[in-house]
């Protein structure tokens, strides 16, 4: 068997591997180099935790949200109240803040997502700013534009995990096993379903599939996802502040889903990480900064419209095609 | 498509397996179906013809309540009239949508997996096996992506996939709509065979040439309204109905 031919037979393996060494040289990069590019890294694993379970609301069901940074603030400010108000352990914090995000989205999604396309998108854009409001007001809990400060690293017990990349090394087994139940939920019955309901609500409600309940239930999975990556967050930099959970959240996490490629596994973590990485990358332009990144986003969108996770299936299909022909 | 299916024929019944009264259905301020009757017995092919813009498509949606509508829908006796979507798909009363309503990214294997949606692992292989004795096609192209499919090939997967629900009742949307002459003859002959075996079925077609082939009655609608309800025997001559196309 001829090189060439050992390529075409497993195309599939090949572009894994590729893929695999990427990211196993970014790593060793990131833990070798440490410093700000760790700060950098970590950020890009908690957004990789926030769009992977956005992935599966927008990507998956096909549904619009712009107040998924709702969640990740109840998460973030839940993890700091527990944590440093209440001396609960950080882990303990984050399922518990986790939890009331699941609750409060079915109280929020059961008559929100009877609403389709920009009504839907505009329910969830409102719940966003409200929670925004909220957190500026209720400054007796939230201590409002102050910020939340002094909440501990992510740890359990006499076990803390007192460097960034301690943490980092824990955040990326969080987002590997958030990418896991994605991809677990994404093969079974309900993830076939949530691909139907993407494709054509009237089709899959016609085969018999509860389309309302299901999107209902993605919203409360990407909550949870949103709500640890809140959590995350807080326990990484040790402060919070509404701004954190801004707009500016939402702008970031749809560039970062459609970057790395929208309905996809591993694009949103791919966008997460590129999207976090090229405005350090670009540092160098100095005023021209923000405009190179901006040009840099849509040459990307224009030239790869489909993400970057199209790149790999490009590349699996081209070596697909039989040497002879 | 092939001659040999295991389907046993079997003649209507007396008894209704749909009969709608007064079936109205708006969107937004504009009645676009009209207090409709109708009636579909057991076994029985039934056709709704119509120029475009007639209500066809409304009213197949406002049976399956898919869009807000307005009246009594009855089926097998029971009033359904009030049941969602999904639950009508459960009790046998599934739709083939105009434009086929395909799953486009994926497969043709996983549109005709996601119709069996509520079936068990045995049934959907035995599903399966009598959808491809009707639709040989659509077993070789198993793995391809439906979006990828020919017109005909597409209205196929369509059809089959409704057929994995193991409907009673199988409303069809325009499914010669876009396909060659040809192509619309054989998906028609496949509805043929299908009725044949005892499928209820109620066809909205615009080519009412090729839906009076096949059916036992036709209703014309026309402006969301029925104009004319055809018996058998009436059934000769469609240049007839040209008349409530341009009237």
């Amino acid at each position: 068997m001829t090189l060439r031919s050992t390529i075409s037979a497993k195309p599939q393996v090949w572009a894994t591997a590729l893929a695999i060494a990427v990211a196993v040289a970014l790593l060793a990069y990131v833990f070798g180099r440490g410093g700000y590019v760790v700060t950098v890294m970590g950020f890009a694993v908690i957004y990789g935790v926030f769009v992977t379970g956005l992935n599966l609301f927008m990507g998956y069901a096909g549904q619009a949200s712009f107040g998924q940074n709702a969640f990740a603030a109840l998460g973030g400010y839940g993890t700091a109240v527990l944590c440093a108000d209440y001396g609960l352990e950080p882990i303990v914090a984050l399922v518990l803040s986790a939890t009331l995000s699941a609750v409060i989205a079915l109280i929020v999604g059961y008559p929100t997502l009877r609403l389709r396309g920009h009504y839907l998108a505009m329910a969830t854009f409102a719940l966003g700013l409200i929670t925004y409001e909220l957190s500026i007001e209720q400054s007796g809990l939230t201590r409002g534009f102050m910020g939340f400060s002094g909440i501990p690293p992510l740890g359990l017990g006499r076990f803390q995990l007192l460097s960034e990349r301690a943490q980092l090394a824990v955040f990326i087994l969080i987002m590997l096993l958030g990418v896991w139940v994605a991809r677990r939920l994404r093969g079974s019955r309900f993830g076939r379903a949530l691909l139907a309901i993407g494709e054509s609500e009237p089709a899959a409600n016609a085969l018999g599939i509860q389309v309302f309940r299901y999107k209902l239930v993605a919203f409360v999975i990407a909550a949870v996802y949103a709500s640890v990556a809140g959590s995350m967050f807080a326990h990484f930099v040790g402060y919070i502040s509404p701004e954190v959970f801004g707009l500016s959240m939402v702008t970031l996490s749809f560039t970062m889903l459609y970057v790395g490629g929208i309905g996809t596994l591993w694009g949103p973590i791919a966008g997460a990480v590129l999207v976090s990485f090229l405005p350090q990358l670009l540092r160098g332009f100095r005023d021209m900064q923000d405009i190179i990144y901006c040009l840099a986003l849509i040459v990307i969108l224009i030239f790869v419209p489909k993400g970057l996770a199209s790149l790999w299936s490009l590349a699996v299909r081209r070596s697909d095609v039989p040497a002879e022909r | 498509m092939t001659e040999t299916t295991p389907m046993t024929e079997k003649t209507p019944s007396a008894a209704p397996l749909l009969e709608i009264r007064g079936l109205s259905a708006t969107y937004g301020q504009v009645r676009v179906l009209k207090p409709t009757n109708l009636s579909l017995f057991e076994g029985e092919l039934v056709t709704v013809l119509g120029p475009n813009g007639a209500g066809k498509t409304t009213l197949v949606r406002a049976i399956m309540r898919l869009v807000k509508a307005q009246g009594e829908v009855r089926f097998k006796g029971e009033d359904v009239g009030r049941l969602a979507t999904h639950d009508l798909a459960k009790r046998g009363i599934v739709l083939v949508l105009e434009g086929r309503g395909l799953f486009g990214s994926m497969t043709v294997q996983e549109n005709i997996n996601l119709g069996a949606y509520t079936a068990t692992r045995v049934e959907l292989q035995e599903r399966r096996a009598r959808i491809f004795e009707l639709f040989p096609r659509l077993k070789e192209r198993l793995h391809q992506q439906s979006a990828s499919l020919s017109g005909g090939e597409q209205q196929m997967l369509a059809i089959g996939r409704a057929l994995m629900a193991d409907p009673k009742l199988l409303l069809l949307d325009e499914p010669s709509l876009g396909l060659a002459p040809r192509v619309a003859a054989e998906i028609l002959r496949a509805l043929g065979q299908l009725n044949k075996a005892g499928l209820g079925i109620l066809l909205v077609e615009q080519k009412a040439p090729l839906a009076l082939k096949l059916a036992r009655r036709a209703y014309v609608l026309t402006l969301g309204r029925v104009v004319k309800e055809l018996e058998a025997g009436e059934i000769g001559s469609h240049h007839d109905i040209a008349q409530y196309y341009f009237s």
